[in-house]
């Protein structure tokens, strides 16, 4: 491959292409023209070709669950080209103006120059107002791609070795994105954004020790001062992007040394991938993808308004409206300080104790950390060194599954409460009641939520056994001689059985002396944390019970819990 | 029964055993799957378009009047650009040219992304393929040589050897960064403090409660029973730091019957007639506190519904809330203008650490 110089058209772009690179020069010599020439001009100076052979035709595994994360990274896209448009428009100062723009019941007003800028690209640019939309809805889009896209890698352990650390990676853009979203949000510089601001304002104030100098830092000086806008806009447009760009490169970059995961399914093994090639179907499909989501969000900006600013006015500290809510994402945070009883606040040793502020905000930073945190905790649990690369049914790891849904409903606690105000008077209820109910929610639902998600986990897992095992109901009644009328049971297909039943479980760990013939307080813990992990748990069916399992018919499901030592453990006929 | 015997307290013993290829790494625990043989892949079932001819052109057919229509879609938009240009002012006209240089451009979008993915997955060859994985890792050799190079690179350099050059270097990388870090204070004035900015606002003796935001000064007369104004110092909107300032010292100013109101000791002339004074800045964040229902005497914070109970000196009665909002002394002129007896007695807004 490095020594045949007199090849002429080896770059043409079907796809017999990249065969065709090795052996098949002088055999066309008229062929390719253009395209080949250019091909040729690329690869004498770049060895581009090995990056095709590479890449060209890598396997990627086909399921929808995998296009979450598609569609955070095309609104990403989408999210850089309308932004881009905005900042040639957009003012970034915070210097008094009066509107003179083309919305008439804003003429005279004193603004900001942001502000004004804002306003100017909403009403006097053409098409201004729909890329200003654009830009908006593809920066919802992109976090909720996120936050799915994670739930979906959560649940699926597809954070488990050797991924945990680009679970990480994910994570951080996951906190860039919120980050890149309230930054953004609050450069209009409008009465809701303003009040946003002020909420951070006091919400650092109130953090002991560094609060009132950060937020002096902050906003150079008092609240809201004349800076925060240019230094939020820094952050937006340059800080936070190049970040998250480069971690974004970085995240891909993984998933193309680890090989996506794919989904139990016949033929699949933990040392293959079984899909389609990039070029060329992966590409049409994810490169069409990529338009969907972009003519997606351009419907939306087109009509749905998003953030009118016009409406809510240039900031002050004065005037607010009912009903303000930050945008979708912050909800969380808002919501956490909402639910803080009254009176969490003393003072001691001549300072001012916010606890109103720090449990919110530590409740906050713990839920993240959590996240970030839980691949390494499970691997600690489970102490599994090997590499995973076929992914869990949600319900095949039960406790992990029930953990998520613990932090969802706790999340999703938090996020209610940001609309309290709004429940209370849609549905003409007390707001007290409200926020009493979301607290009791929020701290009672993540356990029933646990215990919930955790059982119908292992029912759903002792259907599939039962499945496997005697078949599926086929909805044809047959009355035997004798009078009894039963349903017959169908067997499912090898295909089938071999999906239902391609999982592990693990056995708690046994408290055993280690080396030294000790037992160590970490040993007793860890051990105590596996068996709280893995003691209920169904094991998959085995050939022999495959074979000796047709006809059987006790009570299935008994003594399948706490199966310690019966190992796949279904109770002996 | 295909466990894995690997327990635990091999995983925790081994921890030094370095050698260890990944087909032989530790399941940490007993694990149990199933023994059932993979039954391999299933038969390929061939699509319509691989079929029937027909199909195939139908499908053909599709995907290039799809490319049309992404086409047709983005002349539509170049010609509503045009057709649809801004008036002065014009709610209806901004709101067309949003809505069809949108819409065009949208069909431009999903004409190519619906054409592309239907040829990818009518068209294109229906093979699926499969890859192999390895390991992570790279092989021993590749390990051995890395750590080889890096054993080179400190024997070659002397890193190891040379600790005083080595700590030096660490003594300087931490210390440069130092001053650039400093340089971050500027981002606050030097010659301000935060404590003392927050501890006072514009009012003081004699200060007109004015109209926010006219600025025009409120006589008691003007302040009837179950009325609330928005009030601002005067002489405030000539100020430079307006926004600073009014973040600080807006204040809303009700009128309730006297005998609602409950006056602890100290504060008998803090209020005219049954006519009070609070500061608008919520002592939770520093939202305004703008909500004041009318009958029960409330102010209610519309970001975190804390609740201030106005009759018993804006003491909270429900929210995340704890202090209540500072009451503004006021009396009257001698025109008969409302005006601040002083400035608060305690910071306003959310509460800060040096606060006491």
């Amino acid at each position: 491959m490095t020594s045949t110089i007199d090849r002429t058209g080896s770059g043409d772009s079907t796809p017999a292409g990249a065969a065709a690179a090795t052996d098949n020069g002088p055999a066309k010599p008229k062929s390719g023209g253009f395209t080949a020439a250019a091909s040729n001009y690329l690869e004498d100076r770049t060895s581009i070709s090995g990056v095709v052979k590479e890449f060209g035709r890598k396997i990627f595994p086909d399921h929808w669950s995998f296009m979450l994360g598609e569609v955070a990274l095309y609104s990403f896209v989408v999210i850089i080209l309308s932004g881009t448009f905005l900042t040639f428009f957009f003012q970034a100062s915070m210097v008094e103006t009066h509107y003179d723009g083309a919305f008439v019941p804003m003429k005279g007003v004193e603004m900001s120059a942001a502000m004004e800028s804002a306003l100017h690209i909403s009403f006097d640019v053409r098409g201004g107002l729909l890329v200003r939309q654009i830009h908006h809805w593809a920066a919802l889009l992109f976090i909720a791609a996120i936050g799915l896209h994670m739930l979906r890698v959560f649940f699926t352990g597809a954070f488990r070795k050797p991924r945990e650390l680009n679970w990480v990676i994910g994570f951080l853009l996951f906190v860039l994105a919120m980050a890149e979203g309230f930054t953004g949000y609050s450069l209009p510089d409008d009465l809701l954004s303003g009040n946003g601001l002020r909420i951070i304002d006091g919400l650092i104030k109130g953090i002991p020790v560094i609060g009132t100098w950060t937020s002096f830092l902050l906003f150079g000086g008092e609240f809201p001062g004349t800076a925060i806008v240019g230094r939020l806009y820094t952050l937006h447009i340059l800080l936070l992007p190049a970040i998250l760009v480069a971690f974004l490169a970085l995240h891909l970059v993984f998933v193309i040394v680890h090989k996506h995961t794919q989904y139990a399914g016949a033929g699949r093994t933990n040392n293959n991938v079984v899909g389609y090639p990039i070029l060329p179907v992966y590409a049409a499909k994810a490169g069409g993808f990529f338009f969907l989501v972009f003519g997606v969000i351009a419907l939306m900006a087109s009509f749905f308004t998003i953030n009118p600013i016009w409406n809510y006015g240039p900031y002050d500290p004065s005037p607010v409206s009912a009903g303000t809510q930050p945008d979708w994402y912050i909800g969380f945070a808002d919501g956490a300080l909402r639910l803080i009883p009254p009176g969490w606040e003393f003072v001691w040793l001549d300072h001012t104790w916010s606890i109103n502020i720090i449990v919110p905000v530590i409740a906050l930073v713990g839920l993240l950390a959590a996240v970030a945190a839980y691949p390494f905790i499970e691997g600690w649990v489970t102490g599994d060194k090997r590499e995973h690369h076929i992914l869990d049914r949600p319900r095949n790891a039960p406790t992990r599954t029930a953990i998520g849904a613990a932090g969802v409903t706790f999340y999703a606690g938090l996020w209610a409460a940001a609309s309290s105000d709004l429940m209370a008077t849609h549905f003409q209820l007390s707001i007290e009641g409200v926020i009493h109910t979301i607290q009791a929610w929020v701290v009672l639902g993540p356990f029933l939520a646990f215990f919930v998600t955790k059982r119908v986990c292992i029912a759903l897992m002792k259907k599939d056994r039962e499945i496997v095992l005697h078949g599926f109901e086929s909805g044809r009644i047959v009355r035997l001689p004798g009078g009894e009328y039963i349903e017959v049971h169908e067997q499912v297909d090898d295909y089938e059985r071999w999906r239902l039943v391609d999982y592990e479980v693990y056995e708690p760990i046994m408290l055993r002396p280690n080396a030294k013939g000790q037992i160590t307080p970490g040993m007793r813990f860890r051990s105590r944390v596996s068996r709280w992990f893995f003691e209920d748990r169904i094991a998959p069916a085995q050939q022999q019970e495959l074979e000796s399992g047709h006809g059987h018919h006790g009570t299935h499901g008994d003594g399948t819990d706490h199966s310690l030592e019966e190992g796949p453990g279904l109770t002996k006929p | 029964m295909a466990h894995d015997e690997v327990s635990g307290h091999d995983s925790a013993a081994s921890d030094s055993s370095a050698v260890e290829t990944s087909r032989a790494a530790s399941t940490g625990t007993a694990v149990i799957a199933s023994d059932v043989v993979n039954p391999g892949e299933p038969p390929h079932r061939k699509r319509v378009t691989d079929l029937d001819p027909k199909k195939a052109k139908h499908a053909q057919r599709t995907v290039y009047t799809l490319f049309y229509l992404s086409i047709a879609g983005s002349i539509f938009a170049l010609a509503a650009y045009m057709a649809f240009p801004i008036e002065d002012g014009d709610i209806a006209a901004i709101r067309l040219n949003n809505l069809f240089i949108g819409v065009g451009s949208a069909l431009a979008l999903f004409g190519i992304g619906l054409g592309a993915v239907h040829w990818g997955k009518a068209l294109m060859a229906d093979k699926e393929g499969i890859d192999e994985r390895h390991p992570i890792r790279g092989t021993q050799a590749t390990r051995d040589r890395a750590v080889e190079i890096f054993h080179e690179a400190d024997q070659e350099s002397g890193f190891g050897r040379r600790t005083l050059i080595r700590n030096s270097l660490i003594g300087a990388l931490v210390a440069f960064p130092l001053p650039g870090l400093v340089l971050f204070r500027g981002w606050a004035p030097q010659d301000e403090d935060p404590v003392e900015l927050l501890s006072h606002t514009m009012w003081k003796k004699g200060s007109r409660l004015t109209l926010d935001p006219s600025g025009i000064p409120v006589k008691a007369s003007d302040v009837t029973i179950g009325s609330v104004f928005h009030i601002i110092p005067e002489g405030l909107n000539e100020r430079h730091d307006l926004l600073e300032q009014k973040a600080k010292a807006a204040v809303l100013l009700m009128r309730l019957n006297p005998d609602d109101l409950t006056i602890s000791p100290g504060r008998e002339d803090w209020s005219y007639d049954g006519i009070v004074a609070y500061s608008k800045i919520c002592t939770h964040v520093g939202c305004p506190v703008a909500l004041y229902e009318q009958q029960t005497h409330h102010l209610l914070c519309p970001c975190h519904q804390s609740t201030f109970d106005v009759t018993k000196e804006c003491e909270v009665i429900f929210g995340p809330a704890k202090r209540p909002l500072p009451q503004l002394p006021i009396e009257v002129d001698s025109e008969g203008y409302l005006v601040a007896r002083s400035d608060f007695n305690e910071p306003v807004g959310p509460s800060f650490w040096e606060r006491s």
